[in-house]
């Protein structure tokens, strides 16, 4: 059995174990991209809750016919079974692993207690289209060993959050089909962080990648909860053709008590959260995805404090890009023999285009 | 945009003290009531690419020269479909000009059987015909050289008597100023042989490129195309030679010490290491540094050639920055790495083989009439103008030695057609043996003219006149002049901009902040410091050697082709091309904010 897999080991044979996050964490960290280091806590460690009947009944015997309609019901169901999955007992080989992992990564960071980022990596082998992507927790800035172990099980629980019932029951999916690894990552420090498109999402043009930034924790960004700095960068020239700087009213930073959501009051709001340089990085990292995957991606990114600056641009996540994707791509026009080809160039008023530096 | 109107021509009122300004130009270049209502309803533009100041009487005759030329070959050679010639005209001395559509779908879908086969001829003989062309620009250059232009004999020479010719001077005279404007017109359609068509071959590249990646940068698809080693480079690739050798033979204190050229060249042939120079410097002097300081179109730009000074300055500057260890070296073989780099992956991010194989056989093509595009500009603008400005110059110091012109240059304040009037009347007088009425009629007029140009030039022309276009579709005003749809709204804006930043072309790249020299003319050159901004009516590549000392460019007119956007891109500068107020808004010594990648100039502080 192997509760734990790092990263750094991944092989294409443990994505069953992974889940799709943590495998494709692994991936990109074996094809030595800029991710933070850490390991998965694996479906095999999960199976301990899966298996266990008591929780087995209890979804059986709650979420058999259950309305998702009815929030008042669904409130109560929600903390019921995330009560009985954090208390479901797992041999102790399992927690060994995750303390022996934490203790490594502690050494790895010259820091006994370092800061970790927990999350939640969904994977059925039932449903091997189903994404779900959101639907579950992510733990930021948790420190100790114990602390870990508590937050992977709040994310293995967090299958039975309100909206991730409510989700499966609108996508019509089973409530036992679904498994949860558990990703256990060096948590990053960010100046700044945010997405990147390795295309323009307004129109397809596959020659840019679109980025989106804001201050701090990238998840002010994924969640909408800022109008983040928008880039536009030619892929090959490194050139920025449109920078939107925006008014960024929040930042999650690291506070006492761990991440927290707080105004931003200084001159910064009004500041690009990116510099020129930091954008190009941000491009190489994104076409670096792109061309790992061999197909537009959609990463997460941050810029970490602690990092020199010549390193210190991390990969989050990449996912494959779909909306665009799925289009059939092609030159629509101007094939064809030349000489129609440039009168057709100059008849057609395609040129009257503006400026496009 | 329909609702604005730009300045009528008929309701500018006449800058102070250039009243009677109309005497100095062609009838037929003016505005007049005689043709108002179709000039007041066409959309005019001002061609600061080329003619940035007020034009003298006489050098509006390449201004004329030019554009009918390029109409001639649009309109009767190969039928451009949807574009007829470009109509010109003169206001208070500045070029104004004005495409002209055709209208009817119909006709223009009647014009394209005509236009693929004149055209296709040329696509398909592209480089034979470009070689004949390289031998045409050279023997009417010799033809050029050849015209003589000699003051008239007290007596002609016995042989003319004892060889029976039968003709005398005055006739021959006569005969080369006439040969000075055939050689002249005929240079200007040689001009235009390939120039259109090379701008179509490359739109259509150009209209691919949008077309499968929507927001690349121009000048990514400029970098696609350009050569690396283009003739246009190589007056300034002469001039580091130079600089080496006089480095490498111990000479160079004769160039930072910038003495006049003559005492320079005098130094020099005291030593056997001086003459070598001199020697060097004549080989390269002709045909390369018959390269003008300014666009070519001004009898007052200074010729390298002519004007030592200007040449011996910028020697002086790179033996001082050899002393310095600085590499001159244009890195050619990184230049080709990275636009072989360019063309592989922007090819990768299409989406098909068919795709590839399409932009393949476009840059094929736009990669075969560049040559043309790129180099045509030295031999015509350049080195045949040159030889022509000589020409004038030497029937000018006729006209000064019959007492009808005070100076050799007066002569290009007279226009073009009078000046047969004015060889006839000092011939006349020479025949006849009586006095003639020019040194009495000519230098008061010339002075009248001088004050009314001088009027002129002070005068700000605004960018455009008449009517605004809906939309701007014109291929070649958009590829040549760097108009667009935006640039006539933006003029329409005016300077009332919100922002305060001033639009134009995202010439060549980067954002850099600095001091702004604000340059009206070559002869201010000198005045630019190292690490300024250059802010100019238009940079001329002539100027090369100055794009070491600045930190960018911002100019009023020009599109990405124009000259000084590809010099610019060359040395790595930001540069905003085509901003139309540059010059009126900025001050010399403000400081700027260059976006090169997004087009905008910011004045920093007031």
């Amino acid at each position: 059995m192997s509760y734990t897999i790092w990263f750094s080991d991944f092989r294409p044979e443990h994505t069953g174990l992974l889940g799709g996050k943590c495998a494709s964490l692994g991936t990109m960290t074996v094809a030595g991209m800029p991710v933070p280091p850490g390991f998965a806590v694996t479906t095999d460690a999960y199976r301990f809750v899966h298996a266990n009947p008591e929780v087995a009944d209890a979804i059986h015997s709650l979420l058999g016919s259950f309305d998702p309609a009815d929030l008042g019901k669904l409130a109560a169901v929600s903390l019921e079974l995330r009560q009985l999955v954090e208390a479901v007992p797992v041999p102790a080989e399992v927690e060994d692993s995750v303390r022996a992992g934490y203790a490594a990564l502690g050494e790895m960071c010259a820091d006994p207690r370092p800061a970790v980022a927990v999350r939640s990596s969904a994977t059925s082998e039932d449903l091997p289209d189903a994404s779900f992507a959101g639907e579950h927790e992510t733990y930021l800035w948790v420190q100790g060993a114990e602390a870990v172990l508590s937050m992977v099980r709040r994310c293995w629980s967090s299958l039975f959050t309100e909206r991730a019932i409510a989700y499966r029951a609108e996508m019509r999916y089973p409530h036992d089909a679904v498994q949860m690894c558990v990703a256990v990552q060096k948590m990053v420090r960010p100046k700044a962080a945010g997405v990147a498109f390795t295309l323009n999402p307004s129109d397809g043009d596959r020659s840019q990648v679109a980025i989106d930034s804001s201050w701090g924790f990238g998840e002010a960004v994924v969640a909408g909860e800022v109008t983040p700095d928008n880039f536009l960068v030619d892929k090959v020239l490194y050139e920025i053709t449109r920078r939107q700087v925006s008014s960024k009213e929040y930042e999650y930073r690291l506070g006492g008590t761990g991440v927290e959501r707080v105004a931003i009051t200084d001159g910064r709001r009004d500041q690009p959260s990116l510099t020129d340089e930091e954008i190009r990085a941000v491009v190489r990292l994104a076409r670096r995805a792109e061309k790992h995957y061999g197909c537009p991606q959609d990463v997460e990114w941050a810029i970490d404090l602690d990092l020199p600056d010549d390193s210190n641009v991390l990969l989050l996540q990449s996912r494959p890009e779909t909306v665009w994707s799925r289009r059939p791509a092609r030159v629509a026009a101007t094939h064809g023999d030349y000489l129609s080809s440039i009168v057709a160039t100059l008849t057609s008023p395609l040129h009257a285009h503006g400026k496009t530096g | 945009m329909s609702e604005r109107r730009f300045p009528s021509p008929f309701d500018i009122p006449v800058p102070d003290g250039a009243e009677g300004w109309t005497d100095l130009y062609s009838y037929s270049s003016v505005f007049s009531e005689d043709r108002r209502e179709q000039e007041d309803q066409a959309f005019w533009f001002q061609d600061g690419v080329h003619w940035p100041m007020a034009m003298t009487p006489w050098d509006a005759t390449f201004y004329e020269y030019a554009i009918a030329s390029l109409s001639q070959y649009n309109t009767r050679h190969y039928i451009i479909p949807p574009a007829m010639g470009i109509d010109y005209r003169i206001l208070y001395g500045y070029a104004y000009l004005s495409p002209v559509g055709v209208a009817d779908p119909a006709e223009i879908g009647s014009r394209v059987p005509e236009f693929m086969e004149r055209a296709g001829h040329y696509f398909a003989n592209w480089n034979d015909l470009y070689a004949n062309w390289l031998e045409k620009i050279r023997a009417l250059i010799h033809d050029m050289e050849l015209v003589q232009v000699e003051p008239l004999p007290d007596r002609e020479p016995l042989e003319v008597v004892t060889e029976g010719r039968g003709t005398g001077s005055g006739l021959a005279l006569m005969e080369s100023y006439h040969r000075i404007l055939d050689l002249g017109l005929k240079l200007w359609q040689y001009h235009f042989e390939f120039l259109n068509l090379g701008y179509a071959a490359y739109l259509d590249f150009f209209g691919f490129c949008k077309q499968a990646w929507p927001n690349i940068p121009d000048l990514a698809i400029a970098k696609m195309v350009a050569g690396v080693d283009v003739d246009l480079f190589r007056p300034d690739d002469e001039l580091k030679k130079l600089a080496r050798l006089a480095v490498g033979l111990g000479l160079d204190q004769h160039f930072t010490s910038a003495g006049r050229p003559d005492v320079v060249d005098e130094a020099l042939q005291g030593s056997d290491e001086g003459r070598q120079w001199l020697a060097a410097w004549a080989e390269s002097a002709e045909p390369w540094f018959n390269f003008s300081s300014g666009s070519g179109f001004y009898h007052s730009d200074h010729i390298w050639i002519e004007h030592r000074e200007i040449p011996y300055g910028f020697i002086g500057n790179y033996t001082q920055m050899l002393r310095e260890g600085t590499d001159l070296a244009r890195p050619l073989d990184e230049i080709r790495a990275e636009r072989d780099r360019i063309v592989l992956e922007y090819a990768e991010l299409l989406p098909s083989d068919d795709d590839r194989s399409t932009f393949e056989q476009k840059l094929g093509l736009a990669r075969t009439v560049f040559p043309y595009v790129e180099n045509h500009n030295f031999y015509v603008e350049h080195w045949s103008h040159s030889v022509l400005w000589r020409k004038m110059r030497a029937l000018g110091g006729v006209l000064v030695k019959e007492g009808f012109l005070a100076e050799e240059d007066d002569i290009f304040f007279l226009k073009r057609n009078e000046v047969p009037d004015a060889l006839w009347d000092m011939y006349s007088s020479w025949a006849v043996g009586a006095p003639s009425r020019g040194p009495a009629y000519w230098p008061p007029e010339i002075e009248r003219r001088k004050q009314i140009v001088s009027a002129l030039e002070k005068w700000s022309p605004p960018p455009a006149l008449g009517a605004p276009p809906e939309v701007v579709t014109e291929p070649f005003t958009i590829m040549l002049w760097g108009i667009t749809s935006e640039s006539v709204a933006g003029w329409l804006g005016g300077a009332d901009d919100e922002s305060g930043d001033l639009k134009g072309m995202a010439a060549s790249p980067g954002v850099v902040e600095g001091l702004a020299r604000v340059i009206f003319s070559p002869a201010e050159i000198g005045e630019v410091q190292d690490g300024e901004i250059l802010v100019a009516p238009l940079t001329a590549p002539s100027w090369a050697p100055i794009f070491r000392k600045i930190r960018a460019t911002v100019t009023d007119v020009g599109g990405m082709m124009s000259h000084a956007a590809i010099v610019c891109r060359e040395y790595g500068l930001p540069a905003v091309t085509g901003t139309a107020f540059g010059t009126k808004r900025i001050k010399t010594g403000q400081r700027l904010r260059v976006d090169g990648s997004n087009g905008t100039v910011t004045v920093l502080d007031d």
